[in-house]
């Protein structure tokens, strides 16, 4: 009873808000720049700078006292490509240097090194690593160790020593992404960070400024019903945040060399949904205060951070404490990033994309029923 | 002179102090997020599903399955029947890797043959991938030598290896230092780069310039108190750190608080530029983002900054974040010589200066 | 005739409970085809008002009905048959005239034919057909209100509310806003008006008036005007101070209220007093007293019971000047180019000691540009400006440090204390120890805030606000004060304070530059500069701009006639080249 006015009148508000919005977002710089200044930024950094993929490691070779077999030692080692070696007598020569985070390691043969070697007890070598960055102290001492097994099964062999215990020898093979390229996980990550970006920080903003500016009051004093109020605002930043996503993709696919092995649908549908949610947050957070700083803040807590940590990004959900697991699953980003990580690098896998959809769209209908009861149409 | 900054001092701080929606923000929220997301950024990978595929139901087999199973990190163990079933399981991320063990393994055994077993990982998540081979190859390297010892066959001498500062490789101790200096820096700026844009667009800027304050007074009074307000932070970060995560401090508090206010200075002096430039709040916000989401990504914070190409580290050298994590992981850790410390201050200092020179020269021209 | 547009019955508003009701029980009616003025002192509830009547608030108790409508529960039909205007115009200033006008035609739902007649005929109307493609946020405050008023009549609406519309505005906007809403009402719309500025409280059918949520009068302005009739008086040929005879005349108690108009001194007296005896009021031998027609203002002043009365405690300050240069202000072939637009053309004037000089204009004119060089908040590109002899951009603090600012817009911290800001500006002036502590406690006193000490400056009153930004701008006793449209938006009661204590100082040789819009204000000024098109077009005394607009064959006209007249003329002698 209370709308009996014809749709095309009401479509013609909508798209009145809708063209109103995009030109704002189109003459604003700080839209230009989140959404295209930070992808290519994002992903170039993801390109070129920052990376787990392993590198030479940087290690000092202390040999105590020379013999036949420190030298055959040394050769394997400096031949190896994992390592850039470097060598001398004592290791009070290097400690500074690996205090300093100069060097990776010290590996240190100590001076009955030639007598230990091929005895079952004994420590003829030793690794010394920075215990301060732990995953560069897994890697060089993984590394000696894979090292000093290979060596020291060769010098038995070419001694005629007698055989020793067959071995396991563990074959690991890393499906989907073999050359173990940090770039092809870090780039889903890096789009749904960009997409919440957008989402709920810019909308957030821009809400919190029409407030500030009396744009609003304005407006709730026109015909301008509630729906029409939110749609107006959702699909500029809406598509603002597709072509963004679409921009990353390309940049990834095109540039960096990324595989894409999905169907587009999917990725729409997943991008579209997620987007939602995010737009949500924004709005949600635009109604809870006006004032643009609080809005900043509060987005930054409560969208931003989350979705960097909860989301399988850089850091794993597996690693953390169970109360922090269970919070991840109301951080939206995490079913989004997972069906990111799977169109990219395996495929349209149903069993994976399906159930993250659904958590998507539970979300968003959510974030947008409380968005629906707490937007006001009145000053009050 | 003295007068006029302290008022300024003054103000800055009531202000920040009066709005309890700042206050929490800028003073108890970071200690609270250190806690939360010093556990978040712990490498350690603890629940974890694993699927086995044996076609062998020999002794060794058996034997090798059962030690990936006492393992803690494998909290869940999902039997495959079939082979196909290994791609269904890793696709739809049910197991996080499969341990795949062939017919003939219990029997190359026996012969005195190496015997090969597969690990399947999955690569969306590479990280971990690489985390789970690791734990991986050390059961079976256990395994290998108790297989030895039982035959009584004499095994190769292994490989002792000491770490330093951290003797457990505790993934805290390293990710509490680091995570202490991104969130300093985040209070730093996020003090600092409102300050002047949310003058100006609140017009009491012009009301500072028409008064006796010169721009340098101007400038020291917005970034002492910025300093202070993040110290407080930063302080409220340590004995947190102390308290509930029980994370060492070794080295020295004094060397500590100097190079953190130098840190803060440039901090608060590339946040106190990007407000300059900024005509308003909204633009001093996304700038900061702007600057903000690369200069953590590069600090190493979250990967190595070995890792990187040279001319990205020589970049990296103007990153102050970069240089303080460096600082606040060898006083948390190592009591590190002085050295390091001048090392990795005096750049801080350069930008300091730098960024604080140039703010007060463009706040000066930018009055209308 | 039918009913009223809107009634509105036993109508109250709390915003908090237990708080002061921002209305309270107000009951009245407002009529089609007519303006009703809503005039007040800032903080009576107009606002409050508007907004209920636009179904933005939902009242506490009491009704109001639009047309027979409920703005509540009826907010969508409400909606069509009403246009508001906010006070802060609610443009998009980053959206361009046309495109603010296409948002508000899409909205209103007007499409089809109607749509280009209706941007045409209000194009016209406000003369915004040039600029259809400026952004709004670079339009003058003037062609803001317009653009404003354009997109709250793209479909004409049964009712109007326009609140504040003329704040920022200068005189010759203000008379084409009226120009426009008189031909709105000639079409049967009804209009609200609300202000503070009570010359256009004349110019409605019918007045509310409202003071701190409650209704004093309701009807035309002529009745209430003609309450005061035969008690308001001029003094003219003062040959003394007239600063002083108004100073020395409203602590008589048979004076109600006091202004100075110029060179002469404008009473309205206490039901049945006679006019005040001239000789005690030290005006000099050829003063003479006489009786002159009453003003809206007048009764409105009686109304409320009188003018600001206490002596102003800036009277008992020492004559603190340091230097003795008669040329305190100096403004030399001052010229500000932005670009290729010349906001400021070779404008020079001088400035004695103890002399209140204004600077009046048209929105956009140069007004500002010229201050702010004179501050030394802008560069000039060429000439000079000084101030106690000194280019203050360039000058040592010390000589900043004896002048005092106050900002247009509000422009202290609004999330500090009264008490803290009136603290920072006491520090930031180099005030110490005991002259701090009782250059603070007099304005503590002198402004009445002693109650208020502990409130954010955010959550004062307008009134308060702008006499928080005048404590803190004359606290450390400057030599030259910069007042920028310091009573905008204030009650007549207010503003009448604020000259008081500007008068007071002046009178110890104290120099004022002040810019107004309001020209009633002017008259206080001593000598004024009208700045037009970027250009000083004319300077002199209030009587002398008068004069001129004598001499083109205008009676008796009053300072704002003179300032149209001579813009006009301006704009003649342009156009012949």
């Amino acid at each position: 009873m209370k709308d009996r006015e014809p749709l095309a009148l009401r479509w013609r508000r909508l798209t009145g808000l809708i063209v109103k919005e995009s030109r704002q977002v189109l003459r604003d710089p700080s839209s230009v720049l989140i959404a295209g200044v930070m992808p290519l930024l994002l992903l170039f950094l993801f390109g070129y700078g920052v990376t787990f993929d392993p590198r030479q490691l940087d290690v000092a070779l202390v040999v105590e006292q020379q013999s036949s077999e420190t030298a055959s030692f040394q050769a394997s080692l400096e031949n190896s490509t994992l390592f850039e070696v470097e060598t001398g007598p004592d290791r009070r020569l290097f400690e500074r240097a690996l205090t300093l985070g100069e060097l990776d390691g010290l590996i240190v043969l100590q001076a009955d090194f030639a007598e230990k070697a091929f005895r079952a007890e004994g420590a003829p070598i030793q690794v010394i690593v920075d215990g301060g960055d732990p995953n560069t102290a897994y890697l060089v001492s993984g590394y000696v160790e894979l090292l000093w097994a290979n060596w020291l099964e060769q010098e038995w062999i070419s001694r005629g020593r007698p055989a020793l215990a067959p071995s396991v020898q563990l074959e690991p093979q890393v499906w989907f992404n073999p050359e173990i390229s940090s770039r092809n996980y870090l780039v889903p990550g890096s789009i749904a960070i960009i997409l919440t970006t957008i989402g709920a920080l810019l909308t957030a903003l821009v809400v919190a400024r029409e407030w500030e500016r009396g744009t609003m009051e304005a407006l709730l004093a026109t015909p301008v019903g509630i729906l029409e109020l939110l749609i107006g605002k959702l699909v500029p930043y809406f598509l603002l945040g597709l072509g963004s996503m679409a921009l990353a993709v390309i940049t990834a696919v095109l540039l960096f060399g990324v595989p894409f092995r999905g169907s587009l649908a999917v990725l729409i549908l997943s991008s579209s949904l997620f987007m939602l949610c995010s737009l949500g947050q924004g709005l949600l957070i635009s109604t809870l205060t006006r004032n643009q700083l609080v809005a900043a803040q509060t987005s930054v807590l409560t969208a931003f951070l989350p979705a960097f940590y909860f989301s399988n990004f850089v850091f794993e959900i597996d690693s953390m404490p169970l109360a922090l697991r269970l919070i991840s699953y109301g951080v939206p980003a995490r079913y989004y990033v997972s069906t990111l990580q799977t169109e990219f690098l395996a495929g349209d896998v149903w069993s994976v994309i399906v159930p993250d959809l659904i958590g998507l769209g539970v979300f968003a209908l959510i974030i947008f029923a409380l968005t629906a009861l707490t937007t006001r149409t009145r000053l009050e | 002179m003295f007068q006029r900054i302290w008022s300024l001092i003054i103000k800055e701080l009531l202000a920040s102090a009066r709005d309890p929606q700042t206050r929490w923000v800028v003073l108890f929220s970071p200690p609270f997020l250190l806690v939360i997301y010093a556990f978040a950024i712990t490498q350690e990978i603890s629940s974890v599903t694993l699927g086995v595929y044996t076609q062998d139901r020999g002794v060794e087999a058996r034997e090798l399955i059962s030690r990936f199973e006492g393992s803690p990190t494998f909290e869940e163990i999902l039997y495959l029947r079939r082979d196909a079933d290994i791609a269904a399981a890793i696709d739809s991320r049910s197991v996080d890797l499969v341990l795949r063990i062939g017919p003939d393994f219990s029997r190359q055994l026996e012969r005195g043959e190496p015997a090969n077993v597969q690990l399947i990982l999955d690569g969306r998540a590479s990280n971990a991938a690489q985390i789970l081979a690791g734990y991986s190859g050390r059961i079976v390297q256990d395994f290998n030598e108790d297989q030895a010892t039982a035959l009584g066959v004499p095994t190769l001498t292994k490989v002792v290896t000491r770490v330093w500062y951290n003797p457990n490789l505790d993934p805290l101790w390293s990710a509490v230092p680091a995570l202490f200096a991104v969130l300093t820096a985040i209070v730093g700026f996020m003090v600092s780069a409102l300050s002047i844009a949310r003058e100006r667009e609140l017009g009491t800027f012009e009301q500072l310039l028409v008064s006796p304050l010169r721009p340098t007074e101007i400038l020291i009074g917005k970034a002492v108190p910025a300093l202070m307000i993040a110290l407080a932070s930063a302080t409220a970060m340590l004995i947190l750190g102390w308290l509930v995560l029980d994370v060492p401090l070794r080295g020295s508090l004094l060397l500590l608080y100097a190079s953190m206010i130098i840190y803060l200075a440039a901090i608060i002096g590339i946040g106190l530029f990007i407000s300059s430039l900024a005509a308003t709040q909204q633009q001093a916000i996304i700038g900061l983002f702007i600057y903000m989401m690369p200069a953590v990504l590069l600090s190493g914070y979250a990967t190595p900054v070995a890792n990187m190409p040279d001319w990205l580290q020589a970049l990296n050298e103007s990153n102050p974040i970069m240089h303080f994590i460096v600082i606040s992981k060898a006083v948390y850790m190592k009591d590190a010589p002085a050295e390091l410390f001048f090392h990795h201050t005096w750049p801080m200092a350069v930008i300091a200066v730098v960024t604080l020179t140039a703010g007060a020269w463009l706040f000066r021209r930018r009055v209308s | 005739m039918p009913g009223p547009l809107i009634q509105i019955d036993q109508l109250s508003k709390r915003f908090d409970k237990g708080a002061l009701a921002a209305l309270d029980s107000v009951t009245a009616h407002f009529n089609a085809g007519e303006v009703t003025g809503l005039v007040g002192p800032d903080g009576a509830g107009k606002t409050t008002l508007l907004r209920l009547i636009a179904g933005l608030l939902v009242p506490s108790t009491g009704k109001i009905t639009v047309n027979g409508l409920d703005p509540v529960t009826d907010s969508g039909a409400v909606h069509r048959i009403v246009s508001y205007m906010p006070q802060r115009f609610g443009l998009y200033e980053d959206l361009s005239v046309q495109e603010n006008l296409t948002l508000y035609a899409d909205l209103r739902s007007v499409i089809g034919s109607d749509r280009e007649e209706a941007f045409e005929r209000l194009l016209g109307f406000t003369g915004l057909a040039p600029f259809t493609n400026r952004l709004a946020g670079a339009l003058s405050g003037g062609m803001k209100q317009k653009l404003g008023l354009a997109c709250a009549l793209i479909k004409k609406p049964d009712l109007l509310l326009l609140d504040e519309p003329s704040v920022g505005v200068d005189p010759i906007s203000r008379r084409e806003l009226w120009r426009m809403v008189y031909e709105l009402v000639d079409q049967g719309i009804g209009v609200v008006w609300s202000t503070a500025y009570l010359d256009e409280a004349e110019q409605c059918a019918r007045v509310l008036l409202l003071n701190e949520g409650a209704l004093l009068y309701a009807g035309s302005p002529q009745d209430l005007t003609d309450r005061v009739a035969g008690r308001t008086y001029q003094i003219r040929h003062i040959d003394t101070d007239r600063r002083e005879v108004l100073s020395e005349a409203t602590k008589l108690a048979t004076v109600i209220d006091g202004v100075i108009q110029g060179s002469r001194v404008r009473l309205v007296m206490a039901e049945g007093a006679d006019p005040p005896n001239l000789a005690p009021l030290n005006a000099g031998l050829a003063a003479e007293i006489s009786q002159i027609p009453p003003r809206f203002e007048d009764a409105f002043m009686d109304l409320i019971g009188g003018g600001f009365r206490a002596t102003s405690p800036f009277a008992n300050r020492e004559d603190s000047a340091e230097h003795t240069m008669n040329q305190v202000v100096e403004a030399r072939a001052l010229t500000r180019r932005f670009g290729d637009f010349t906001a400021a053309d070779n404008i020079s004037f001088e400035v004695g000691r103890g002399e209140i000089f204004g600077l009046i204009g048209p929105n956009g004119a140069g007004k500002s540009t010229t201050f702010k060089m004179l501050c030394g908040l802008l560069q000039p590109s060429e000439g000079s400006a000084r101030v106690v002899g000194l280019d203050l951009q360039n000058a040592p603090s010390k000589a900043r440090g004896r002048i005092g600012y106050m900002a247009q817009k509000f422009s202290l911290y609004g999330d500090l204390s009264v008490q803290q800001n009136l603290d920072f500006f006491a520090g930031v002036y180099g005030l110490t120890g005991k002259s701090r502590k009782d250059a603070i406690s007099q304005m503590i006193e002198t402004f009445g805030f002693a109650d208020r000490l502990d409130v954010n400056a955010m959550g004062l009153p307008l009134g308060y606000k702008q006499r928080l930004a005048l404590a803190c701008a004359v606290m450390h006793e400057p030599d030259v004060l910069f007042l920028d449209e310091p009573t905008s938006g204030v009650d007549p009661r207010t503003r009448r304070e604020f000259w008081t204590h500007i008068n007071a100082m002046v009178a110890n040789g104290v120099t004022i530059m002040v810019t107004t819009h309001f020209l009633d204000e002017a008259e206080y000024c001593d000598r004024m500069a009208l700045i037009y098109r970027s250009k000083m077009i004319a300077s002199g005394s209030p009587d002398e701009l008068k004069d001129r607009a004598r001499a083109s064959g205008m009676m008796d006209p009053t300072l704002e006639d003179a300032f149209i007249a001579l813009v006009e003329q301006s704009d003649r002698e342009r156009e012949a080249g």
